[in-house]
């Protein structure tokens, strides 16, 4: 399988303090990869500048061969690159299906083409039934899968999802890894995740990436890492296992 | 086209609009010159609040400062037909481009570097503050003592000059507001109208959605100034007269946000139905105060103000959104 995202000595300092420092790891095309570590890890940083909206320190970003660090989050997203927020930030006047045009808007010639492209990433994401309610009126989980679709309207070769079940109750953790898994199987969506939610990783993941302090401290396998001495001393704790 | 312009449009709709229209088409022949003087008002203000709602209604940048663009397009238009005799449907190009750039300056300048939200407005009322001192001083123009069009009785109508009867004028606006708010609908509609939505209700999210943010606020930013100079330019054959004090003064960019304001904004009817009900219920207070004898300046301010606060407190999005669902007349875009 060929790389689709290369990232090396990637680093970044807000006014001294070391937010991220030298991580590297490559993501194969097709792979579900998970970047995980406790609060305050560089995480949503890293994440920023993969997805443009913060520009690295040090070190390169290669998207699909090409260097991406730097680049605006507009730009990484026309490339191919689409995101969630860790606070959800649906566009709250606009309604599920227009939430989802606007994603659908960067690849489809007109409003038409949107419209039933639209129609189609909604109903993956089991939207279908809210579709013309506002986005302010959703529920927490609705509004995860929302900005999921949202994302994935922009058809992007790869998904960055951050911390998107957090918040959300086991039966609700299991109806998006389900559908996540589907999507990766049926479209060879590549997804790169910060999560909190070990059993969603653990479901999810192919390869765990562990940041502590800004640096990585192991990456493998998910039984990999969930043995690791340091992971399990500076993160998940016994209690984890 | 037509049919593209109709699609979606519920059918309570359409009939409501073709009676409003064919009731003001009437008008000049029902209502007295008082009463078209009012409905021309009326016309202004749903035109320019139609342009300034683009920008802000749709895109999200509030101008504070829109009265730039229709002293511009009043100035640019009035003076070539003063110095060079131009007629303003030819003066009209030049007003248009002359305040579209004006437009795109302040967006660059705002967008370029980051101001945004509150900064943003004042940056405007900073733009139109510089055009007021600076037209006070450009002799070229009139300076502070105003520059004047020629006025004289005319036996007929000339609207390849703009000079004739109130009736005139009265078309010439009824068309310029249908006309923007059917752009305003296609827009709307179109990309162009998705991604507007999109950033203003959230820049950063738009821009990871492949948006060009930059692109689309300055398109907004010129649309907007381009459909105001147009109003600025009947406001000058309309009224024979510009002083700097006057159409540049802040007063006036606050006059022209209060009908979308009031009406919904955002809305495609909330700047008509503002201008209607602020306007008219203006005048009436005026007539029923003359009526009684009482003559206090600044009465309609105080008015203006008052319509503000019960709008802000009963009805914050203004009075179309609850109007239309009375009415059960939304379309799903403008709930």
């Amino acid at each position: 399988m060929c790389v689709l995202l290369d990232v090396q000595g990637l680093s970044k300092r807000f006014s001294g303090v070391r937010a991220v420092q030298d991580v590297s790891f490559t993501v194969p095309e097709g792979a579900i990869f998970a970047v995980i570590g406790p609060n305050g890890a560089g995480k949503t940083t890293l994440f920023n500048m993969i997805a443009g909206a913060l520009a690295p320190d040090e070190g390169t970003i290669r998207f699909a061969g090409e260097r991406i660090d730097g680049v605006t989050p507009d730009e990484a997203c026309r490339r191919g690159i689409g995101r969630t927020f860790q606070m959800v930030r649906p566009f709250p006047a606009l309604t599920v299906e227009e939430n989802v045009v606007v994603g659908a808007l960067l690849r489809a010639a007109d409003v038409g083409k949107a419209k039933i492209a639209a129609a189609e990433v909604i109903e993956r994401l089991d939207l279908d039934a809210k579709r013309h309610q506002k986005a302010s009126s959703l529920t927490l989980p609705d509004r995860k899968r929302l900005e999921v679709a949202r994302a994935l309207a922009t058809k992007p070769k790869l998904l960055l999802l951050d911390e998107t079940m957090a918040g959300l109750r086991p039966t609700e953790t299991d109806r998006m890894v389900a559908i996540l898994r589907e999507l990766n199987r049926e479209t060879g969506l590549t997804i790169l995740l910060i999560e909190h939610v070990m059993r969603a990783v653990m479901a999810l993941a192919s390869r765990i990436l562990v940041l502590h302090h800004g640096a990585p401290i192991a990456e493998g396998s998910p039984n990999e890492v969930v043995r690791n001495p340091a992971v399990l001393s500076s993160y998940l704790g016994a209690e984890a296992l | 086209m037509i049919a593209a312009l109709l699609d979606g449009v519920p059918r309570r709709v359409l009939a409501l609009l073709a009676v409003v229209l064919a009731l003001l088409l009437a008008a000049p022949f029902i209502a007295n010159d008082y009463l078209l003087t009012v409905l021309i008002l009326i016309l202004y203000f749903a035109y320019t609040g139609q342009a300034w709602n683009i920008m802000f209604g749709f895109a999200g940048q509030l101008s504070l400062g829109h009265a730039i663009f229709v002293g511009l397009g009043g100035y640019a238009a009035a003076a070539l037909y003063v110095h060079f005799g131009i007629a303003p449907w030819v003066g009209l190009a030049g007003a248009i481009a002359l305040a579209a750039a004006c437009g795109a300056l302040i967006g660059f300048l705002a967008f370029r570097f980051g101001v945004a939200g509150v900064y943003f407005a004042i940056l405007t009322i900073a733009f139109a503050e510089f055009a007021r001192i600076g037209f006070d001083h450009f002799n070229w123009v009139g300076g502070s003592a105003g520059l004047f069009l020629p006025v004289a009785n005319y036996a007929r109508n000339d609207l390849w000059n703009l000079r004739g009867n109130p009736a005139m004028f009265y078309y010439v606006m009824l068309a310029l507001t249908v006309a923007a708010f059917l752009l305003s609908h296609v827009l709307l509609r179109s990309r162009i109208g998705y991604c507007w939505l999109a950033i203003r209700e959230d820049e950063q999210a738009a821009r990871a959605l492949g948006i060009d943010t930059f692109r689309y606020k300055m398109v907004a930013v010129v649309i907007s100034a381009a459909m105001t100079s147009v109003a600025g330019v009947f406001f000058a054959f309309y009224y024979n007269n510009l002083f700097p004090e006057q159409v540049f003064h802040i007063s006036r960019s606050i006059e022209l946000i209060l009908a979308p304001i009031i009406g919904g904004v955002g809305t495609l009817f909330g700047p008509i139905i503002g201008a209607f009900l602020l306007t008219s219920l203006a005048e009436g207070l005026r007539e029923v105060m003359t009526a009684f004898g009482f003559d206090a300046p600044g009465a309609k301010q105080v008015f203006y103000g008052i319509c503000l606060l019960v709008v802000v407190i009963l009805v914050p999005d203004g009075v179309w959104p609850p109007l239309a669902r009375a009415l059960r007349l939304t379309t799903r875009r403008e709930s």
